[in-house]
């Protein structure tokens, strides 16, 4: 079984809701982002959103933008986010990492060579904003064993694309729960009950909504409908508010995920 | 060429150009781009619209435009006859306004209230601004805060024609990042906001929509050319940002034997890193939801161009563009910043004609083609601009010269 099943396999017998956390990675260097996100992981966190900084995040509001920038300054690339699979890996052998990127630094590596180093590191799969299931055969054909894509569904989608969308479901289908880049904008908890539960009809994938979601009140009003709940603008905020001493930043976000693990319970 | 390509047949049907192009963007996004193909399919051969659109080019836009023999420039150089596509002579001042009179009319028939789009030097900005007040539509655009600076009286213009001009900050503030912010923007709006994309850039189907509303200048030069001097050009040459002009002049000619040159900024000299020469000195990469040829470094983060014209100083290209390239049906050279002004200063005197500086470019290496070949040739410009827009930013250049 791989981590992603086993993962949220093991929650839906205790009836809790996943925890899947969004960190660019290198925010704000490599060593302080390593502890961040050593500390997040050992107070809970139940899946790894590793982000590939990228220096034209479009899909991104301002504080993933800045975040990713940062990290960028610091010397980050895809290359250097492998080395911190490798250790997030050694520590934490259970917690699934999912490698959060735009297309472009993996195509700058080559494809072989991303399946190949992110497989070795330890990844276990991969979400490409700007990769829509339409191309991303060019890149999935290069794959030599499992390593999934996890795939997106909007607001916006159309139901007959949906379905298409969800027939190569893999690992878990991310509910994109408003339309709008990262961080932004309000939630609005009904609309996406219903759209959980069409999703619900058409795939056994977990589902995970992100996108908006910040709060422990909202993390019980999703965990209520959906498997999973998304959070990143939220994490990269107190990052960003606790800069004058990155030293306390592992405990501050270490705490702010047991807050919202207990609300997943 | 190895073999013969049918050029007609580019792109596929998901946009792809070789293995450039396609549609690489966020799933919000997918279903807006669905949309917009199938609007377009639908209209692009439609009686009505067809007929409402060449009505609007010939009584609004002011085309067909002129070609126009440069006797006293041609002499100058000493070599083969130049010709321009006067571009500059279109209301709002360029060929950007053939392709938004296009999208935006899409826009309206498709019941958009609103229109967006990104601009580098503002000359795509006033003419979205212009058509959306034409069709009696909402206007938002995203510039650059350093482009606002060097072309403060496009946003002047912008602004009497009742558009919001957002002032993007992010990155140099130029046309990269205006384009980074109106793709969000557009994330968040996009039920009832249609976004009209500048070049023949971004996804499918804008690199194949915006050839096929530029083309007409192509088209008409075919024959004018044809008409004046008898037999059609030895040589094609047009600047290169995104590629929007060149493909509207080369596509109709690709069928022909013409030597077709793209002209990109060499900015401040390739040896200096500072340059917008994106095919000639780029790699193959993912953009603004198209792949193509990008300015960038190893591990696959997006360089800043540069180039003295803020509509030249685009990181990636138009996918057919690279395309072309590739399969060697075009080829595509550098012009240096001061190798453009020059140009610019000899249209001026030569012929009392102000260039843009983008255009500038184009002349620049027509020139010196001109210059290597025998008198019988032609060599067939396009005059993508008017230079108003420039005129504070040159003088500045200049000093106390002017």
């Amino acid at each position: 079984m791989n981590r992603f099943d086993a993962t949220f396999t093991a929650l839906k017998q205790n009836n809790e809701t996943a925890l899947v956390g969004f960190v660019s990675a290198g925010d704000p260097d490599f060593d302080t982002s390593l502890a961040i996100i050593d500390a997040m992981a050992s107070a809970g966190l139940d899946v790894l959103e590793l982000g590939i900084p990228f220096s034209d995040p479009t899909a991104d509001g301002p504080v993933i933008q800045r975040s990713s920038q940062r990290a960028l300054e610091n010397g980050m690339s895809l290359s250097r986010a492998m080395d911190m699979v490798a250790a997030i890996r050694a520590k934490h052998p259970e917690l699934p990492i999912v490698l959060f990127s735009y297309y472009n630094p993996i195509l700058a590596m080559g494809q072989n060579e991303f399946y190949a180093k992110a497989t070795a590191a330890g990844a276990d799969g991969a979400l490409i904003v700007d990769l829509p299931p339409e191309e991303a055969p060019e890149l999935t054909s290069q794959f030599d064993g499992e390593f999934p894509l996890i795939h997106l569904v909007a607001p916006t989608t159309s139901p007959e694309r949906q379905k298409q969308i969800l027939a190569s479901a893999e690992a878990f289908v991310y509910l994109i729960s408003r339309t709008g880049v990262t961080g932004s904008g309000e939630l609005d908890t009904s609309s996406i009950a219903g759209h959980v539960a069409e999703i619900r009809d058409a795939t056994s994938a977990p589902i995970c909504v992100g996108f908006g979601i910040s709060t422990p009140d909202h993390v019980r009003a999703i965990g209520s409908d959906a498997d999973g709940v998304v959070i990143g603008s939220a994490f990269e905020r107190i990052i960003e508010d606790g800069l004058d001493v990155p030293a306390e930043l592992p405990e501050k976000l270490g705490a702010y995920v047991r807050d919202l693990k207990a609300a997943c319970k | 060429m190895t073999e013969r390509i049918d050029f007609s047949q580019q792109p596929d049907e998901r946009g792809h150009f070789g293995i450039y192009g396609g549609r690489y963007v966020g799933e919000t996004l997918m279903p807006a781009l669905l949309e917009v193909e199938a609007a377009y399919e639908k209209y692009r051969n439609d009686p009505d619209f067809v007929a409402e659109l060449k009505m609007l080019l010939k009584h609004y836009v002011g085309r067909p435009s002129p070609v126009y023999h440069c006797k006293r420039l041609s002499e100058a150089c000493g070599g083969a006859q130049i010709y321009l596509k006067r571009e500059d002579l279109l209301h709002t001042g360029a060929h950007k306004v053939n392709n938004t009179v296009g999208q935006v009319l899409l826009a309206k028939t498709m019941g958009k209230t609103r229109v967006i789009a990104e601009t580098g030097a503002g000359q795509h900005g006033v003419a979205t601004a212009t058509a959306a007040a034409l069709m009696g539509l909402e206007c938002t655009v995203f510039m650059g805060e350093e482009d606002i600076r060097r072309q403060a009286p496009n946003v002047q213009r912008m602004g009497l024609l009742g558009a919001e001009v957002i002032s993007v900050t992010s990155g140099l503030g130029t046309l990269k990042d205006a384009m980074n912010e109106a793709l969000r923007y557009w994330t968040g709006v996009v039920e009832d906001t249609f976004y009209v994309i500048g070049t023949v850039a971004g996804p499918h189907p804008y690199p194949l929509m915006v050839r096929e509303f530029q083309k007409v200048l192509g088209e008409e030069a075919r024959e004018q050319i044809v008409e004046l001097a008898g037999r059609l050009p030895d040589v094609l040459v047009a600047c290169i940002g995104g590629g929007s002009n060149a493909i509207g002049l080369f596509y109709p000619f690709l069928d022909t034997e013409c030597e077709i040159v793209g002209v990109e900024a060499a900015g401040k000299g390739i040896e200096t890193g500072e340059h917008a020469a994106s095919l000639s000195h780029g790699k193959l990469g993912v953009l603004h939801g198209t792949k193509s040829y990008l300015l960038q470094d190893d591990g696959g983060q997006i360089h800043e161009a540069y180039s003295i014209s803020a509509g030249l100083d685009y990181p990636g290209v138009g996918p057919e563009h690279a395309f072309l390239k590739d399969v060697g049906r075009a080829r595509y050279d550098t012009i240096t910043d001061v190798e453009a002004m020059d140009a610019f200063d000899k249209l001026c005197q030569y012929e009392g004609i102000i260039p843009a500086l983008e255009s500038s470019h184009a002349l620049a290496r027509g020139m010196q083609i001109a210059a290597e070949r025998p008198t019988d040739q032609i060599i067939l410009i396009n005059l993508s601009g008017r230079g108003d827009k420039d005129l504070s930013h040159v003088v500045q250049i200049k000093g106390e010269n002017v």
